[in-house]
């Protein structure tokens, strides 16, 4: 058993060990990639954790992202509080809203869970703007802190990881197996007993938490916070396609479609400056025709046919 | 798969032959070009202003010196060459394009990004491989701060206090002329800027004397804006403030004109100034206060504009316009005044010298920020003329609105 459980964890603590020690390689063009990557490695993964096994895609990505990095940015420039202290509540009020929407949707089936996670971000965005406007004020949010890039990208690679323990955690529980039955037929999932609801909530809840504290850590980084560039419904959608490129029903599938995507799409803007959205377009149309599985399951696919 | 890559290999060589004949077309010059980076807007919510705004300065800019024979630098006339990237509006995206024109183009100097956000986030690359940046787009509060952390970090077109004194003083001044009385009808967009110019204003104007009638916000993006201009009208002020974004202003403008609002000050915030504004609502504008304002009388101010609109076709707006373009002037004399590329040598010209724009002349006080700026502007007979400054000294005094005809 132990011996298993050292199996599966080395390459993870390989790699762990790799991405940490870029930072002392380069500290310039390659690192600023290495973050941006490792933020969509912490949000896809954290994502696929909940919209992997229950099929439902989530669009609340920029929600709860948005509150992780305004809540810093108004902590530290209108209270003073320190970055460290917002960090810690971001992410605790992400979680808590993220539990109201999950038991105000999730027992709404499909759709309509996807189209309100659509408009959640921009709810949020008028929320805040609301509660700035007529009850506490403004002096643009400054997050002006001592942090380089490296230390951003050290904090985001620490949040990945604890994403993919957390993440095989969860699929090796009851919970885990809950979901999947759940993703496969909520009706039987339903018939032997499960509360299909709450399991639901609870891994929502989880993905809310991760967002928003990636939200936090990345604020510093923007060093100036406005609702309509964190509460991006870009992001959500970003998020989104990265999982599905690299395949939602691995752990790791996301993040083998995050770090080739990221590399493409570096490529095409220093190609193709003028047109860039055109061929984020253009590579949304061609994964969903060409690997709607994923690498995941491109590579599961061409392992079966080599084992024929 | 093999037919994958195939696609992949034609699009890269597709790319690579592009580059190739840029690459010919700059080395047909006799000297290397001194390259610089600009991370613009092309796509996203912000692309509207930088379209206006920045990149046809830049364009009209590299064309007037390339026309020169380029900038004398090391004994020789180099031509400039303008390497642009499009961030899409996204922070993440602009600091990674600045990295990159850092580090892989190593570009020797680099033009500041449209928007106070922007100019933030970009700040600590700019600072950490020394690029002078003389920023325009971005009005705060926190220069001393910013420019503490800084140091190689400029400002060009003000303050926020600045601008909501300069509306203040504008309203003072109609007052004690006897052209308005004291109510004020005052709405804001409920986004960051907006909220923190009616922040300002509310106990400045208090302050002053006005009373406010009239007090409402509406939130970013609001199509139907009649409920405002409908209210503001109820509250019958004598003049109407709007700290607006560009969609809300010609929004509010339209609703007013469909409403009559009767007011002698009608004063819009951002967009104001801009062509496109004139050029939609026509007559029915004079008299319009908005933020922003220039001289138009100088003859450099006239020549700026009218080869502006020769050679990119566009006319220049009546505010940050003619800023951007002479931050770019700050720049190309400060280069040709160290001589060599030098950066950390050129941010400390830029500390210790002043410079002849098409605004007149520009030096930074302790802080690094220029204190000389137009706040509020008035339309006249198509001209987007300034009535209030700071340390600018020649704007003429606001005149009452005459009804929407």
């Amino acid at each position: 058993m132990n011996r298993i459980v050292t199996y599966k964890l080395a390459p993870g603590v390989l790699l762990l060990a790799a991405a940490a020690v870029l930072p002392l390689v380069s500290d310039g063009y390659w690192l600023s990639i290495a973050t941006t990557a490792m933020m969509y490695i912490a949000l896809s993964t954290s994502w696929a954790l909940f919209s992997g096994p229950t099929h439902l895609i989530a669009l609340s990505t920029g929600a709860f992202f948005g509150i992780g990095g305004y809540l810093v940015g108004t902590g530290m420039s209108d209270y003073d509080q320190s970055f460290w202290t917002m960090a810690q509540i971001a992410p605790v009020v992400a979680t808590a809203l993220a539990l109201l929407v999950g038991l105000a949707t999730l027992r709404l089936s499909g759709v309509y869970f996807v189209i309100f996670t659509l408009g959640l971000a921009e709810m949020v965005r008028n929320l805040v703007s609301w509660v700035q406007n007529n009850f506490l004020g403004s002096r643009g949010l400054y997050v002006l802190t001592d942090f380089t890039e490296a230390h951003i990208y050290w904090m985001l690679l620490a949040v990945a990881a604890v994403v993919f323990l957390a993440g095989s955690w969860i699929n090796q529980s009851r919970l885990g197996f809950a979901l999947r039955i759940i993703g496969n037929d909520e009706e039987v999932a339903r018939h032997v007993g499960i509360n299909t609801a709450w399991s639901k909530v609870i891994l929502f809840m989880t993905t809310g938490f991760f967002a928003a504290l990636v939200g936090a850590i990345v604020a510093p980084r923007y060093s100036y916070i406005e609702p309509n560039v964190v509460f991006s419904p870009e992001l959500s959608f970003m998020v989104v396609i990265m999982a599905l490129l690299g395949g939602v029903h691995r752990l790791w599938g996301p993040l083998v479609g995050v770090i080739p995507f990221t590399l493409a799409w570096e490529a095409i803007t220093v190609s193709f400056p003028n047109s860039t959205t055109l061929f984020l377009g253009l590579s949304f149309l061609l994964i969903v025709y060409l690997i709607p599985h994923g690498f995941t399951g491109l590579f599961e696919t061409m392992l079966g046919r080599m084992r024929k | 798969m093999t037919y994958k890559l195939k696609r992949r290999a034609m699009v890269f060589g597709a790319g690579a032959a592009l580059g190739i004949s840029t690459l010919m077309t700059s080395t047909a010059l006799a000297a290397e070009p001194i390259k610089f980076g600009v991370v613009a807007h092309l796509t996203g919510p912000l692309a509207g202003g930088e379209a206006v705004t920045h990149t046809p300065n830049i364009e009209f800019w590299a064309n007037q010196v390339n026309a020169r024979g380029g900038l004398k630098v090391d004994g020789e006339m180099r031509p400039v060459e303008i390497i642009t990237y499009d961030d899409k509006t996204n922070p993440a995206e602009h600091i990674k394009a600045v990295q990159r024109l850092a580090t892989q183009d190593e570009v020797d100097f680099m033009l500041s990004p449209y928007g106070t956000g922007f100019n933030i986030a970009a700040a600590p690359i700019y600072a950490k491989y020394n690029y002078p940046l003389v920023a325009v787009s971005a009005i705060t509060d926190q220069i001393p701060t910013l420019t503490k952390r800084f140091p190689n970090m400029f400002f060009t077109l003000g303050t926020t206090s600045g601008f909501v004194e300069g509306v203040r003083d504008t309203l003072v001044t109609m007052r004690d002329a006897g052209t308005i009385g004291n109510r004020v009808a005052m709405v804001n967009v409920a986004d960051a800027f907006g909220i923190e110019l009616a922040d300002k204003a509310r106990p400045m104007l208090a302050e002053a004397g006005f009373e406010i009638v009239y007090d409402k916000s509406y939130p970013l993006g609001t199509p139907d804006l009649s409920p405002v201009i409908k209210g503001a009208k109820n509250a019958e002020p004598d003049a109407f403030v709007a700290w607006s974004y560009p969609p809300d202003t010609f929004g509010l403008t339209e609703q007013a004109i469909i409403e009559d609002l009767n007011v002698k000050v009608f004063y819009t915030a951002v967009a104001t100034a801009f062509p496109a504004y004139a050029g939609k609502f026509g007559a029915k504008i004079e008299g319009n206060i908005g933020a922003g304002g220039v001289n138009p009388d100088t003859p450099i101010m006239q020549e700026y504009r009218t080869n502006h609109k020769a050679v990119t076709g566009k006319e220049a707006d009546y505010w940050a316009s003619a800023t951007y373009y002479s931050s770019l002037q700050v720049l190309e004399q400060a280069i040709e005044g160290v001589g060599t590329i030098d950066r950390a040598a050129t941010v400390e010209f830029i500390k210790t010298n002043s410079f002849d724009t098409v605004i007149g002349t520009i030096s930074f006080d302790e802080n690094n920020n220029s204190e000389r700026y137009w706040s509020v502007g008035q339309w006249r007979d198509g001209v987007f003329r300034a009535v209030a400054d700071t340390g600018m000294g020649d704007s003429v005094s606001a005149v009452a609105k005459d009804g929407w005809n």
